[in-house]
């Protein structure tokens, strides 16, 4: 397609459509007319038709279908960028994040910030991790680059709060340890390919 | 590597078939990289020797197979970086030096910024044809600052080739790894010198020499830096950061004289507290080999300053009514051309002493030998083959120093003379060739008298002295003469270019000015060239610029010294100053370089500039001092933000501008005599910090430990007890103890790194002191 007709922006000489609408009554008489006519039309009937029809079924015969926000939602894409998951092995249950700070690098709107120190397993202890969601927008490039699938976007979509501090820090994206059950795999940006297995040459092995 | 490059010493090679010009005697590696043309190598350390561990610098010279970092340039040599023989075994050296390295570069402190990453990518290694059992190998600390995880090590051997041919510690060595024998049917399979290496790497790994747990070293931490994985990192760092979030800010080290040049790396503290805290310090290490000190000691900035009016206020006052200014020698050129200018202005008196003592042996110097700067720098010694120091405790007071001793005897099979009247059991272990004479104190003219008669032409001698070579000097000196003279023929070998390093003991010696009366004679009569090792920092850059006073009285202010009223970085004064860590300026260093170094860190409060724009005059910033610095001393007049700062791939050092120094004619030198009876008698003292103290802020800095005590050799502390009282004839001190492994003799050690101990009125003038030591 040509880009020409996006470049005219001479809106006058476009091909634009006008609505085909009457003319506006300005007699007294035309205007009374113009009332009676649509007030004693069948079609109101037909609308009130509808509304009764969808009452009763719902009603009556169990086919509701108004959600009870916020006591109900309705499931969004796995691939929807809402506010971040932090996600634990299923194994161990231990935190994902090995504090390797892409996610911090990555960061266009310079959102993530994390504190990192040697433990006493000789291991990268990830001491404090925090996203100012004030500043997050939300791109999805942290759930990208992680090498561990630790950080994904989740679907907590209500982004309103006494304070964003609320929902920033490390454990208020964790994965809680009693639900670690229901811990579901991220399925957007980032994921593991359904064919990666193929991709891989094997590192052998001596034992 | 400054030596200037003339058309005699150029040869004519051919890389991959162009035409280049490289120094005669140059390893075709060296030759390659200043040229730009890229060679793939792991093991080799520009400034030291060949170790041939990692073999990927395989080249093709003149149809020939061999190392590049080994193997010297010829005239018409043509190389072949890569044909397709030499990358299969490229490409399988990888493969091996990837065969069970962890896979957690995620959590790895090189992060990214790793030689094995880099050359697995650079080889396209995409997969590993090689396996072997791993061995269980557990991650240590050597020492209070050095953290080894031989599980990413790959045996490359720069940490232990470093230590011993720049360093001169040889504190690390490779050992036994204990892991499985390479299945003998690789041999047939792999490339040739890849299967050689592979069964080196093996069998090897990196633990301290001594055969315990620790290191006994320096902890200078030079191994940290070189180290091309994370298998060698601080114990501070670790974890601690990745290296690309940390800011680098090119600076000079500001805590001895060397100047080297480092990078300040920054980011914010955490998370809570983002204000920039420096991480850690790298250096250039190709190029410039740091100490403890200048990598560790990093954290003396002064955090507490604001902008405190009524400090300022009453700073302005004491200026103006301000008879003296105390000040030592941890401060920029631009703030000592302000003192100077206070000086001129208001008639102050400016105190500095080892600046002063500096001072006065190069006003001597200079009278003598016509030259207005000592003749060498320490690049130079380090490239010559036959060095001395005398007067300076090589292993404490400037590291460069001690580097430069080190590396001659390693990579210039060299020989040295090492002159000092506190023995010293690691000089002796830098190469074989290394006489050292452990003299009494007060005999340093001999030492110099006797360097004068084994090198200078003696018709060029003046008769005063030609009559004193009489004597046996090394018997006087302390050594065997009939050993010595067997030994000596052997050190002067195929020695071409000699070089003597002078350092503070000359200075703070009452006979200085006949010790550099018998420099300038060295020089005018032998092949003997001369560096001097200025006391402290800027010692250099305070001597030229600043017209000190010897003695001064009255109402005075101490800058980072003691006063009525103190300026200081420290943050205990009575008006806070900028540390050297966040302010930007220049220092002189022993190099007699002027080099730049920025601010890493943010300072709140006033500086010295400040004081002097209220009370005299001055510009702006601090940094607009920078062009006015004294051409007739041999600065430039260029601006600051001009000076550059770094090196290029030929080593060339682009830091600042070099000094300039004037000559002049002089008449024939008539030295004193000698006089064997001036010799210090009974209990000494002497005025030196321990490795890695330097000053008051070296001191501020938490990984640096060595602390304010006596130092003594173990035999000697045995004697002493644990804590004693020191008696000088102008007070006492009480001191703990401490045991310097490495030191020999009686003489005991006091430093003079904390200002507040006025350890340089105790010693009055001098670097030895007889004092009675009891135990408390």
């Amino acid at each position: 397609m040509g880009l020409e007709q996006f470049k005219n922006r001479n809106v006058g000489t476009q091909n634009y459509k006008t609505l085909d609408l009457d003319h506006t009554p300005v007699t007294g008489m035309g205007q009374f007319k113009q009332v009676v006519s649509r007030t004693f039309k069948p079609e109101l009937f037909v609308g009130l038709w509808v509304t009764f029809r969808e009452m009763i079924n719902a009603l009556f015969r169990g086919k509701m279908h108004t959600t009870q926000y916020p006591f109900e939602k309705l499931p969004i894409s796995p691939r929807y960028r809402a506010i971040h998951d932090m996600l634990r092995l299923l194994e161990s249950g231990h935190y994902r994040c090995i504090g390797c700070g892409l996610c911090e690098k990555i960061c266009i709107s310079n959102c993530i910030s994390m504190d990192t120190k040697y433990d006493e397993n000789q291991r990268k202890e990830v001491s404090e991790y925090t996203i100012n969601f004030g500043r997050c927008i939300f791109c999805g490039y942290c759930a990208e680059v992680c090498p561990e699938l630790a950080i994904v976007h989740g679907s907590r979509y209500e982004t309103a709060s006494e304070q964003r501090a609320s929902f920033s820090l490390f454990e208020d994206m964790l994965t809680p340890i009693d639900q670690l059950n229901l811990q579901q795999e991220y399925q957007g940006f980032g994921a593991i390919s359904p064919n990666a297995d193929e991709n891989i040459k094997k590192t052998p092995l001596a034992y | 590597m400054s030596e200037v490059q003339t058309v005699e010493n150029m040869v004519s090679i051919t890389i991959d078939g162009v035409d280049y010009k490289a120094k005669e005697g140059e390893y075709i590696l060296n030759a390659a990289r200043a040229n730009d043309i890229f060679i793939p190598a792991i093991c080799y350390l520009t400034r030291c020797s060949p170790t041939l561990a990692c073999r990927l610098c395989l080249v093709e010279a003149d149809g020939k197979q061999v190392y590049s970092c080994n193997a010297k340039v010829k005239e018409g040599m043509e190389i072949t970086v890569n044909t397709p023989d030499i990358l299969a075994e490229r490409r399988a050296m990888m493969e091996v030096y990837d065969v069970n390295h962890p896979l957690q570069c995620g959590v790895c402190d090189q992060s990214g910024e790793c030689e094995l990453q880099n050359y697995t990518l650079e080889l396209g290694v995409d997969s590993q044809s090689y396996t072997i059992q791993d061995t269980k190998r557990e991650a240590t600390n050597w020492s209070s600052v050095l953290h080894y995880d031989p599980g990413l090590c790959i045996v490359c051997e720069r940490c232990t080739t470093v230590c011993k041919d720049m360093i001169g510690d040889a504190a690390i060595k490779t050992t036994k790894r204990g892991g499985e024998a390479l299945d003998k049917a690789w041999k047939d399979e792999m490339p040739k010198d890849a299967y050689a290496m592979w069964n080196k790497l093996q069998k090897s790994v990196i633990a301290p020499s001594n055969g315990t747990e620790h290191t006994n070293c320096s902890d200078c931490g030079e191994c940290v830096a070189v180290c091309p994985v994370g298998a060698l990192v601080s114990r501070d760092f670790v974890y601690t950061s990745n290296a690309w979030d940390l800011k680098r800010i090119p600076a000079t080290c500001a805590h001895c004289s060397s100047g080297c040049q480092i990078y300040y790396e920054t980011k914010p503290a955490s998370i809570e507290d983002r204000t920039e805290k420096i991480f850690r310090v790298t250096n250039e290490w190709n190029y410039v080999s740091l100490c403890g000190a200048g990598r560790f000691g990093y954290d003396f900035e002064n955090r507490t300053a604001t902008k405190d009016t009524a400090a300022f206020t009453a700073a302005v006052e004491a200026f103006k009514k301000a008879k003296v200014i105390n000040f030592n020698s941890v401060i920029t050129n631009e703030e000592a051309l302000m003192l100077q200018t206070l000086k001129e202005k208001l008639g102050v008196k400016l105190i500095n002493r080892e600046a002063r003592a500096f001072q006065r042996f190069l006003g001597f110097y200079g009278e003598a030998s016509g030259q207005s700067l000592y003749s060498l720098n320490f690049k130079e010694v380090m490239a010559s083959d036959f060095v001395m120091s005398v007067g300076s405790s090589l292993r404490n007071d400037n590291p460069n120093a001690r580097y430069a001793f080190n590396n001659v005897q390693k990579l210039n099979k060299g020989a040295g003379l090492y002159f000092h009247p506190v023995g010293d059991t690691l000089v002796p272990t830098f190469g074989k060739n290394i006489e050292m004479f452990a003299h009494k104190v007060g005999h340093e003219e001999a030492a110099l008298l006797f360097i004068i008669k084994l090198f200078a032409d003696q018709d060029k001698l003046p008769a005063s002295v030609k009559e004193q070579l009489e004597s046996d000097f090394v018997e006087l000196l302390g050594g065997d003469t009939a050993k010595f003279e067997k030994g000596f023929d052997k050190m002067m070998k195929k020695k071409e270019t000699f070089s003597l390093m002078v350092g503070e003991d000359l200075y703070f010696h009452e006979k200085a000015e006949n010790l550099a009366k018998l420099i300038a004679v060295l020089e005018s009569s032998s092949d003997v060239k001369v560096a001097m090792i200025p006391p402290k920092t800027n010692s250099l850059g305070v001597a030229l610029i600043c017209d000190l006073d010897d003695e001064a009285e009255g109402y005075t202010i101490g800058y980072n010294e003691s006063g009525d009223f103190k300026l200081s970085a420290l943050g205990d004064g009575d008006l806070d100053m900028p540390a050297m860590n966040q302010q930007e300026g220049t220092l002189t260093n022993m190099h007699k370089r002027v080099t730049p170094t920025n601010a890493a860190l943010e300072y709140n409060g006033y500086v010295l500039n400040d004081i002097v724009r209220e009370v005299a005059s001055a510009p702006k910033e601090t940094i607009m001092w920078t062009e006015h610095l004294p051409v007739s001393k041999g600065f430039k007049a260029v601006e600051f933000d001009s000076l550059p700062n770094h090196y290029t791939n030929d080593g060339v050092e682009h830091r600042g501008y070099l000094l300039e120094s004037t000559s002049v004619e002089v008449e024939e030198i008539s030295v004193d005599k000698f006089d064997d009876a001036n010799a210090l008698e009974g209990e000494i003292a002497y005025r030196c910090n321990p490795q890695r103290q330097f000053n008051d802020f070296s001191d501020k800095a938490h990984q640096i430990f060595e602390g304010f005590g006596l130092y003594a050799s173990p035999t000697k502390a045995e004697a002493l007890g644990s804590k004693v009282e020191v008696e000088f004839a102008n007070g006492k001190l009480t001191l703990d103890v401490i045991v310097d492994e490495r030191m020999e003799g009686d003489i005991v050690a006091i430093p003079d790194f904390k200002s507040a101990e006025n350890i340089y009125e105790l010693f009055a003038g001098s670097r030895y002191q007889t004092v009675t030591i009891k135990e408390v």
